[in-house]
C-alpha cells in the first residue's frame, strides 16, 4: 500500500517536473531564512553584541532599552541583547547536538530493527519503548537529579528522550523501503546485508528521520530553555534563554524587556525549525512516515 | 411515457493546469440518452472514459469548481444547477447511487441497520422506531437472514456480499425512481456478482425503478441490461438494445471493444488490442475523439458526428461499416 | 461479550507496564552514572559521610534486595520518607496530587473544548478559517509555555490586575478563590495543547472526509452537518483521543514548569524543589506518581477508543 503510493507519488512528481519548476513554498523559505539568521546571530554574537553578556553595570540595573542597549538591561545591569545572543548560542548548540546524538544512535537501531525484524526488532523496539513510559520532561529531570545540572547533562537527557522517537521513525521508514523491488532484487542476487543496508536501504529510508529531526530540534531548544528555567540546565553565570526568563520573573512589571526578548528568541527558533521541517517533509517524506 | 432519467447534451469539465496556463479537462462531452422507469440501462467503457463522472454529475457529487452544462432530468425534474438543499432532497430520495466497494461505502463506526434507518429519517418524517422497523423490512427484502441480529453489527462483522446488500438497502430505502449503480459488483467474486446483479434486477422489477448500471464488464451488461450505451473519451458513441449491440455492433470503437474481449475471437491466440492511446482530454479535440485510433477515419471525422438511427441502434459515426464484425 | 474481553485484556496489560515503570524509576536513580549521594552531599563530603548516608538509604544493600523492599513498601502504600521534612511521602503526595490533577484536568478540558470545534471548522470551513487556525497552531506550538505564562502574568496580573499572579487556595476552602488562582496556570498549559488538538482534529477530519463512505452518505442525501458531526467526527474520534492520551503525558510534564512558575503546590513543584535539594527519595516518589497517573490515563483512553471504534475492540485490523 505505502510502497504503491510512494511509486505513485514518484510518477506524479516525474510527470509534473518538467512543466512546473521546483519551487519552495514561501513558508519554507521564511523558515530557512529565519533559521540562518538566528544561527548567524548566535555565531557572530561576540561581534554583534558590543557588550560582555556577563558584565555587571550597576548604573544600568533594570535600565530601559536605549540606543546603546536596544533590549535594555537586566536586574544586575547586564545587557539583555548580548545575553540573548549568547544564550541563543548555548541553546542552539544544546538543541542541535542533542538531536544529532539521538539521530546518530537512532538510525542504526531503527535500520537493524526494521530490516532484520524478528527478535532483534522486538528487543530494540521494546527496550526503546521503556524510555517512553515516563513523560519526556520528567525523564530529563530525573536524569539531571542524579547526575547534577548543566548544559551537557541537559543535552544528553534530551538526546535520550528523542532517541526512541527517531528510532521508531527510522524503523517504519526502513520497513517501507525494504519492501521495494530494488531491495528485494539485490537481496535475491545475494548481496550482503551490510551492502544492501548501506547502499540501498539507509540512503532511501533516511528522509523521514531528517524531517523528524528538524522538527525535534525546535522542541529540543524549547526543552533546554525549560530545564534552564527550572535551574536544571545551563548554569549561571553562563547566559541561557531559559535562565534569563527565570531571573527576570520577579521584576516582570518593572522591567518586562528582560522577559520579552529571550522568549521571543525561543519562539522564533521553534517556528524556524518547524517551518523547515514542513518544507523538508514535502521534499523528503511525501507519504508522511515521520508524522 | 416519462423517462426516469433524461440526459440532453450533458458535458462536464474539470478546471486544471497551472496559473497562467488554465486548461479544462473535458471529461464528459455532450452525452444524451434516456432511461425509462423499470429499465436497466448499461453504460460501458474503459476506465477514465467519463462514465463515473457522468453519474456523479447527475447526483451533484462533483466539486463546486466543476463546469457542468446541458441538462439532466430525473423523473422530469432538472437536477443540474440545483441548490445544495434541493440536491440533498433529491439524493437518496428520487435518485440513489451505490458505489463499487461496499466495504468502504459504509461508516465503519455505525451499526449497519442505523445506516439504513438514517437514510429513511433524512427523507421521511418517521419516528426512530418506525425507521428501524422499515430498515429491518428492507434488510429482509435484500435477502439478509436474521435482520434483527444483524441490525446492530458494525460493517466489519459482515461479509462483502452482505455489506453490498446493506448498501443497496440503504440506497433503495426511500423507493427512488432512479438507481445509479457504479461498478456495483467489481469488488466481489464471481458467484457473489451474479447474486447482487440478480438482487438489483429483482428490486428493479418490484419497485419499477430505473437503473443506470455503470461497468467496464461487458459480461455484466449482457447478463442484466435492457439497453446499453458505449462511451469513449467522454463521448457516447453508440446506444443499442443489448442483443443488438452484441449481434450488430455498429461503431468502430464498439467493434474494437467487443473484439478485445477474452474469448471473443475464435481461434485467435491473443486479445485484439486497439492501437494508439486515448487522447489527452485537456487538449481541445475537434470532432470524433476516437478518430485518432480509428481504422475507418475519414476527413469528415474532424467534425463531431451526429447520432443516426440504424435499426434499433443509434450511432455517432460518419463512416459506419456495413455488415457484421470484421 | 467481545467488548468485555477487550476491557479485561487491556486492563491486565497495564499491570506489567506499571511494574516495568517501577523498575525503570528504581533503576534510573541507581544505575545512571553519577552517585546520587555524592551529588546530594556535595564534593566536600567525606567518604564516611557518604557511607553513612548510603547505609541510611539502604543503598549499600544488593540491588534486588533494595528493589524488593521498595516495591513491597509501594504495595502497602509506603513510599518512604522525605529526606528534609521526614514526612511520609505517601502523605505528601496525597496533598500534592489533587493540585496537579486539577491543573492538568482543567487544562485538558479547556484544550479539548477549544481545539476540537476549531479543528472541525478548520477541516470544513473556508480559506480564512483555515488561515486563522493554522496561525493559531503555529503560534500555540512554538511559544514556550513558561514564557506564555510569564506574559499572561504581565498582562492580567501586572497591568490589568485582574487575577492573582501566583499562589494557591485549596478548592475545599474557597472554590472561587481557588479557580481565580487557577485561571492563568490553566491558560498557560492549555494553549499549546489546544493547538495540538486542533491540528490533530483538522488532519483526522480532512482524511475521513475524503473516504468513500462520505460520498455514499452524500449520495443518500444526509445533511452536511450530520455528515460532519455524526459521521466524520465519530470516525476521527479514535485518532483525536489517542493524541489526547499521549498529550496528557506532555501536560503532566508541563505541569512541572507551570506549577513552579505560579507557585502551585503540586507534585511537579515538589519534584523540582526536591531535585534542587538533592532530596531524591522524593524525586523518585513524585516521578513514580506522575508516571503511574500517565499509565492509568492511557488505559482509560485506550478503553474509550475501543468503545468508539468497534473494530479495535474486536481485534480487527484497521
Amino acid at each position: 500500500m505505502i510502497s504503491q503510493s510512494i511509486t505513485a507519488t514518484a510518477i506524479v512528481l516525474a510527470k509534473s517536473a518538467p512543466r512546473r519548476r521546483h519551487r519552495l513554498p514561501v513558508t519554507t523559505t521564511v523558515g530557512v531564512a529565519l533559521l540562518a539568521l538566528l544561527i548567524l546571530a548566535a555565531i557572530a554574537a561576540p561581534l554583534l553584541s558590543g557588550h560582555n553578556p556577563e558584565t555587571v553595570e550597576t548604573a544600568r540595573v533594570m535600565g530601559a532599552p536605549n540606543a546603546l542597549h536596544p533590549f535594555g538591561s537586566d536586574v544586575l545591569g547586564r545587557d539583555v541583547l548580548s545575553r540573548v545572543l549568547f544564550g541563543l548560542r548555548v541553546s542552539l548548540l544544546v538543541a542541535l547536538s542533542s538531536v544529532a546524538v539521538a539521530t546518530l544512535i537512532a538510525v542504526p537501531l531503527g535500520l537493524i530493527a526494521g530490516y532484520f525484524g524478528g527478535w532483534l526488532d522486538s528487543l530494540i523496539s521494546r527496550s526503546l519503548d521503556m524510555l517512553l513510559v515516563l513523560p519526556a520532561l520528567l525523564l530529563a529531570i530525573t536524569l539531571i537529579a542524579i547526575v547534577g545540572p548543566g548544559s551537557t547533562v541537559a543535552a544528553l537527557a534530551i538526546a535520550i528522550i528523542y532517541l526512541p522517537i527517531l528510532a521508531r521513525v527510522m524503523r517504519t521508514s526502513t520497513l517501507v523501503v525494504s519492501r521495494q523491488e530494488y531491495v528485494l532484487g539485490s537481496r535475491s542476487r545475494g548481496a550482503s546485508a551490510w551492502r544492501i543496508l548501506s547502499s540501498h536501504v539507509a540512503p532511501n529510508a533516511i528522509g523521514p528521520v531528517i524531517v523528524q529531526a528538524s522538527v525535534l530540534s525546535g522542541f529540543a531548544l524549547q526543552l533546554e530553555a525549560a530545564l534552564s528555567f527550572l535551574g536544571l540546565g545551563t548554569q549561571p553565570p553562563t547566559p541561557s534563554l531559559g535562565g534569563m526568563l527565570a531571573d527576570g520573573r520577579d521584576v516582570l512589571t518593572q522591567a518586562p524587556w528582560v522577559e520579552i526578548y529571550p522568549g521571543l528568541a525561543i519562539a522564533l527558533a521553534v517556528v524556524a525549525f518547524s517551518l523547515l521541517g514542513d518544507g523538508l517533509r514535502r521534499a523528503l517524506d511525501p507519504t508522511g512516515v515521520a508524522s | 411515457m416519462t423517462a426516469s432519467l433524461a440526459l440532453d447534451g450533458l458535458s462536464v469539465g474539470f478546471p486544471t493546469g497551472a496559473l497562467g496556463d488554465p486548461r479544462i479537462v473535458s471529461a464528459v462531452d455532450g452525452v444524451s440518452f434516456t432511461v425509462a422507469s423499470g429499465e436497466i440501462f448499461g453504460l460501458v467503457g474503459e476506465s477514465g472514459c467519463g462514465k463515473s463522472t457522468l453519474a456523479n454529475a447527475i447526483m451533484g457529487l462533483l466539486p463546486t469548481s466543476t463546469i457542468i452544462t446541458g441538462s439532466a432530468r430525473v423523473h422530469d425534474a432538472e437536477v443540474i444547477g440545483l441548490s445544495d438543499a434541493a440536491l440533498r432532497q433529491m439524493r437518496g430520495n428520487t435518485a440513489a447511487m451505490v458505489f463499487q466497494d461496499a466495504s468502504t461505502s459504509l461508516d465503519p463506526t455505525w451499526p449497519v441497520g442505523d445506516q439504513i434507518a438514517e437514510t429513511i429519517r433524512a427523507h421521511q418524517s418517521v419516528t426512530r422506531s418506525e425507521a428501524k422497523e422499515k430498515a429491518l423490512a428492507l434488510m429482509t427484502e435484500v435477502g439478509l437472514t436474521d435482520p434483527s441480529e444483524r441490525y446492530g453489527d458494525a460493517p466489519h462483522r459482515l461479509s462483502g456480499g452482505m455489506r453490498q446488500r446493506i448498501v443497496i438497502a440503504a440506497a433503495l430505502a426511500n423507493n427512488p425512481k432512479l438507481l445509479i449503480a457504479d461498478e456495483p459488483t467489481t469488488a466481489l467474486d464471481v458467484t457473489l456478482q451474479a447474486q447482487i446483479l440478480q438482487l438489483i434486477d429483482r428490486l428493479r422489477v418490484a419497485h419499477n425503478t430505473a437503473v443506470l448500471l455503470i461497468t467496464h464488464d461487458l459480461g455484466v451488461i449482457a447478463q442484466v441490461c435492457d439497453r446499453v450505451g458505449v462511451m469513449y473519451a467522454g463521448q457516447l458513441v453508440e446506444v443499442a438494445p443489448v442483443a443488438e449491440l452484441f449481434a450488430n455492433p455498429r461503431h468502430p470503437y464498439t467493434r474494437a471493444l467487443l473484439a478485445a474481449r477474452p474469448g471473443a475471437q475464435s481461434g485467435a491466440e491473443r486479445l485484439a488490442v486497439i492501437p494508439g492511446q486515448v487522447p489527452d482530454l485537456s487538449e481541445e479535440i475537434a470532432g470524433c475523439r476516437f478518430a485518432s485510433r480509428c481504422p475507418r477515419r475519414i476527413d469528415a471525422c474532424a467534425v463531431t458526428p451526429a447520432r443516426v438511427s440504424l435499426g434499433d441502434s443509434e450511432v455517432a459515426c460518419w463512416n459506419l461499416p456495413t455488415g457484421g464484425t470484421e | 461479550m467481545n467488548g468485555l474481553a477487550f476491557v479485561l485484556r487491556r486492563t491486565l496489560l497495564t499491570i506489567p507496564v506499571l511494574w516495568v515503570m517501577s523498575i525503570i524509576v528504581f533503576l534510573i536513580i541507581r544505575l545512571v552514572p553519577g552517585d546520587p549521594v555524592r551529588t546530594m552531599l556535595g564534593f566536600r563530603a567525606t567518604a564516611a559521610n557518604v557511607a553513612e548516608v548510603r547505609r541510611q538509604l539502604h543503598l549499600d544493600e544488593p540491588l534486588l534486595q533494595q528493589y524488593l523492599d521498595w516495591a513491597g513498601g509501594l504495595l502497602h502504600g509506603d513510599l518512604g520518607q522525605d529526606l528534609v521534612s521526614k514526612a511520609p511521602l505517601a502523605e505528601l503526595l496525597a496533598q500534592r496530587l489533587p493540585v496537579t490533577f486539577e491543573l492538568t484536568g482543567l487544562a485538558m478540558l479547556l484544550a479539548i473544548a477549544v481545539g476540537v470545534p476549531l479543528g472541525v471548522r478548520a477541516a470544513t470551513g473556508g480559506r480564512w478559517v483555515k488561515r486563522l487556525t493554522s496561525g493559531f497552531v503555529v503560534a500555540g506550538i512554538s511559544i514556550p509555555d513558561f514564557w506564555l505564562g510569564i506574559m499572561l502574568v504581565l498582562v492580567f496580573a501586572g497591568t490589568l490586575t485582574l487575577l492573582p499572579p501566583s499562589g494557591y487556595v485549596p478548592f475545599g476552602d474557597d472554590p472561587m478563590q481557588n479557580l481565580s488562582y487557577m485561571v492563568l496556570p490553566v491558560l498557560t498549559l492549555a494553549t499549546a495543547e489546544a493547538a495540538y488538538i486542533l491540528r490533530t482534529t483538522r488532519s483526522a477530519m480532512e482524511s475521513v472526509l475524503q473516504r468513500p463512505f462520505v460520498t455514499f452518505l452524500r449520495a443518500k442525501g444526509i445533511s452536511r452537518r450530520r455528515i460532519t458531526y455524526g459521521h466524520a467526527l465519530k470516525n476521527s474520534a479514535p485518532t483525536i483521543v489517542t493524541v489526547i492520551g499521549i498529550q496528557i503525558g506532555v501536560l503532566l510534564g508541563g505541569a512541572v514548569i507551570v506549577e513552579t512558575l505560579f507557585a502551585l503546590p503540586g507534585v511537579g513543584r515538589l519534584i523540582v524543589t526536591a531535585v534542587n535539594q538533592r532530596n531524591y527519595p522524593t524525586v523518585q516518589a513524585g516521578v513514580l506518581a506522575i508516571a503511574a497517573t500517565f499509565i492509568i490515563v492511557s488505559l482509560i483512553t485506550d478503553l474509550f477508543i475501543g468503545w468508539l471504534d468497534p473494530r479495535i475492540s474486536d481485534g480487527a485490523s484497521r
